[in-house]
């Protein structure tokens, strides 16, 4: 799950992470007056999407005055921002975090991810802040310093010594950052975080270490112990029909090809996407029913398939193993009496009873149901079928 | 001949009489594994499936010598499960559980290493040695006994690629489905020497997916350590950057763990790897009657 920026920066508030005053607004009156509260005379605008590159989308700004403010805010909400994270469709600005200006002297990077080689959290730093990570990856990797962090030891000195000096930091601004990359660890493993990156981290002119920005993504498979992370979540920056699979325990991501799939385990389905590709096809989506494919899930699955109105054909390829295959055929018939599937659908049952599953299928006889043997072969027939070959 | 689990193995259930667990150690029964027992707090002393219930993991190994802890407690309680059972001595542990917090995998995962036990999953359908010994959720009656060993990622594609290899005449030695998650037990290098080990095995089928770097890791330890037949496929070709497929650990971030890298190291270090897990027994077949 991921939050947005003004609230990242309220968690790392809390662990004494420190941040730019600010306040969020949903209204350009709001946006003043949150400037106002905060006086000063610079303020920066800032569109609230759970997406990077935001600044060179148009979606920061920075403010001299009061009225430059209403002006930014009025652009910038209702917006819809595109940015290299968002896709082309881009994505709405409902929100918008103003916040007092900073006196940058310096930009530097630090982020914390799960190492899933070494199996712990590892920091990452670089001076390069501002910049994107995976560029400094690509073309300088030397200017990244990873340092990798046993929970079983925790935090130690030698572990933001190293971080410190591999920035080049001197004298009190050693002590300074490591105060701040112990928080963020902190912070890190109370809140089951999966990601956190402050890009820029800015050393001000008087020599503090302040995040700018602030991302944060937590373990989904962690939210039941963090009730407070959850109540963060914002539904609107997610895909309806993702969410709307969820909640019926189906797991779906809409893709931009014509042949809808709907498919049991992860490793299948995308497998599926993968076969219908070598094929000459293109996936529309991806979808695991999950191991208890019936009835009721099937039907959903046609459902959500079939607002996608690229879909041109369906392939159904269920490897039945405790489920017996005679079941899903049944799971499918009655499937396709609840929801209108007027595509042609390509269904292939394999494993325990598939003869039988076979049987069903066919003595049903329903026009636009079309068996398949196996999972090449049903690839072939989707794929012709979605051309209207079939 | 078989690697880790075999028909004299002893297997206890943790979170045994559960519905999950419950519905599997049936099955598992059926198939002939030897369930010896299973754990369930505050349930100790009553019969379950006609074997005996125990509160703590200590106390069914104490009475039952099982070496082997299948678990099917809930996501939250996963960590402490797998903790208790190597506290206790177990030396594997079979973890079926999906949606466990990381974290707790992480912990959990390096007590295990610093108590000897081995861990498969989560998140995994188990292992399975054909016609001996399941200890999962698989479907039994797919893998018939043979020559292939088989490690994959993922559940359903662990039918598919046996199902295949049987369908072409052939058979499994032990196939271990090793899980999705970002932090799993046992990986394909730590698989891969004991079925270049196993003197049944004649050919293995290594299947994987996007994400992390398992897959790279086995590609350089197969170029150096393996001498048997490998066919692999690795899923996620088509599968969009930054999107999580269904597991928890099958996503590509930014440019690392795709589909295509994999492939290409794999390719490189002299394994047979297919396009489309169509072809996964086609290929066995032919690397198999060369």
């Amino acid at each position: 799950m991921n939050v947005h920026e003004y609230q990242a920066k309220q968690i790392f508030a809390k662990y004494g992470v420190p941040v730019p005053r600010g306040y969020i607004a949903t209204t350009v009156e709001e946006s003043v007056e949150n400037a106002k509260k905060l006086g000063g005379k610079v303020w920066v605008v800032k569109a609230q999407i759970h997406a990077g590159g935001r600044g060179l989308g148009g979606g920061v700004k920075v403010a001299t005055s009061l009225e430059k403010v209403k002006e930014y805010a009025k652009e910038i909400l209702g917006m819809t921002l595109v940015t290299h994270q968002t896709g082309p469709n881009g994505k709405l600005v409902q929100k918008v975090y103003i916040e007092e200006g900073a006196d940058i002297a310096d930009e530097l990077y630090l982020g914390i991810v799960l190492d899933r080689a070494k199996e712990m959290p590892v920091i990452m730093a670089s001076t390069e802040g501002g910049m994107a990570i995976e560029d400094v990856a690509a073309k300088t990797p030397e200017k990244i310093i990873k340092v990798a962090i046993d929970p079983s030891i925790g935090f130690k000195g030698f572990h933001g010594r190293e971080l410190a000096f591999g920035l080049g930091l001197q004298k009190e601004q050693i002590g300074k950052f490591m105060k701040f990359a112990f928080a963020l660890y902190t912070l890190y493993m109370h809140n089951d975080a999966e990601m956190i990156e402050i890009n820029p981290l800015v050393k001000t002119g008087a020599g503090d270490f302040l995040a700018l920005d602030g991302k944060m993504s937590f373990d989904d498979s962690a939210l039941g112990r963090h009730k407070d992370i959850e109540e963060m979540r914002d539904l609107s920056e997610e895909d309806a029909d993702e969410r709307e699979a969820s909640e019926h325990d189906l797991s779906y991501v809409a893709l931009d090809g014509e042949i809808g799939c709907m498919v049991n385990g992860a490793g299948l389905a995308m497998g599926t996407m993968d076969t219908i590709h070598y094929m000459g096809g293109t996936p529309a989506n991806f979808l695991d029913v999950g191991g208890q494919a019936n009835a009721q899930t099937v039907a959903k699955g046609f459902e959500i398939i079939l607002k996608n109105k690229n879909v041109k054909a369906i392939f159904v390829n269920i490897f039945g193993g405790i489920v017996r295959c005679d079941r899903i055929a049944n799971g499918i018939l009655e499937a396709t009496k609840l929801v209108d599937v007027h595509v042609p659908v390509i269904v292939r049952l394999d494993g325990t009873n598939a003869l039988e599953a076979a049987k069903i299928l066919k003595n049903a006889g329903i026009a636009n149901v079309i068996t398949a043997t196996d999972l090449g072969d049903g690839a072939k027939k989707a794929v012709a079928a979605a051309k209207g070959e079939l | 001949m078989s690697i880790l689990v075999n028909k004299d193995t002893k297997v206890i259930v943790q979170g045994f009489t559960g519905k999950e667990g419950t519905f599997h150690a049936e099955q598992c029964l059926a198939y002939g594994t030897k369930i010896v027992g299973g754990v369930t707090p505050n349930k100790g002393g009553q019969t379950h499936l006609g074997q005996p219930v125990f509160n703590t993991v200590k106390e069914a190994i104490n009475a039952t010598s099982a070496t082997v802890s299948m678990i099917f407690v809930p996501p939250a309680f996963v960590g402490d499960a797998v903790m208790e059972a190597a506290a206790a001595g177990i030396e594997l542990a079979v973890i079926i559980t999906e949606g466990a917090p990381v974290r707790d995998m992480q912990e959990a995962k390096a007590y295990a290493t610093k108590q000897g036990m081995l861990t498969i999953g989560p998140n995994c359908p188990g292992i399975i040695t054909a016609q001996e010994c399941k200890i999962g959720i698989m479907p039994g009656e797919v893998f018939k006994k043979g020559n292939v060993g088989l490690i994959s990622k993922s559940g359903t594609l662990t039918y598919e690629g046996a199902n295949q290899v049987c369908n072409e005449g052939f058979g499994i030695t032990t196939a271990v489905g090793i899980g999705g998650d970002p932090i799993i037990g046992l990986s394909y290098k730590d698989l891969l020497p004991l079925f270049e080990a196993d003197p049944k095995t004649e050919a293995i089928v290594m299947i994987g997916e996007i994400g992390g770097d398992l897959e790279i890791q086995a590609a350089t330890f197969i170029k150096e350590n393996i001498t048997k037949p490998v066919v692999a496929f690795i899923a996620g070709q088509s599968a969009p950057a930054g999107k999580r497929m269904g597991h928890a650990g099958a996503i590509i971030s930014g440019s690392a763990g795709t589909a295509a890298q994999k492939m290409a190291a794999l390719e490189k270090a002299g394994v047979h790897v297919v396009v489309s897990p169509a072809d996964i027994g086609k290929k066995v077949a032919e690397v198999l009657k060369k």
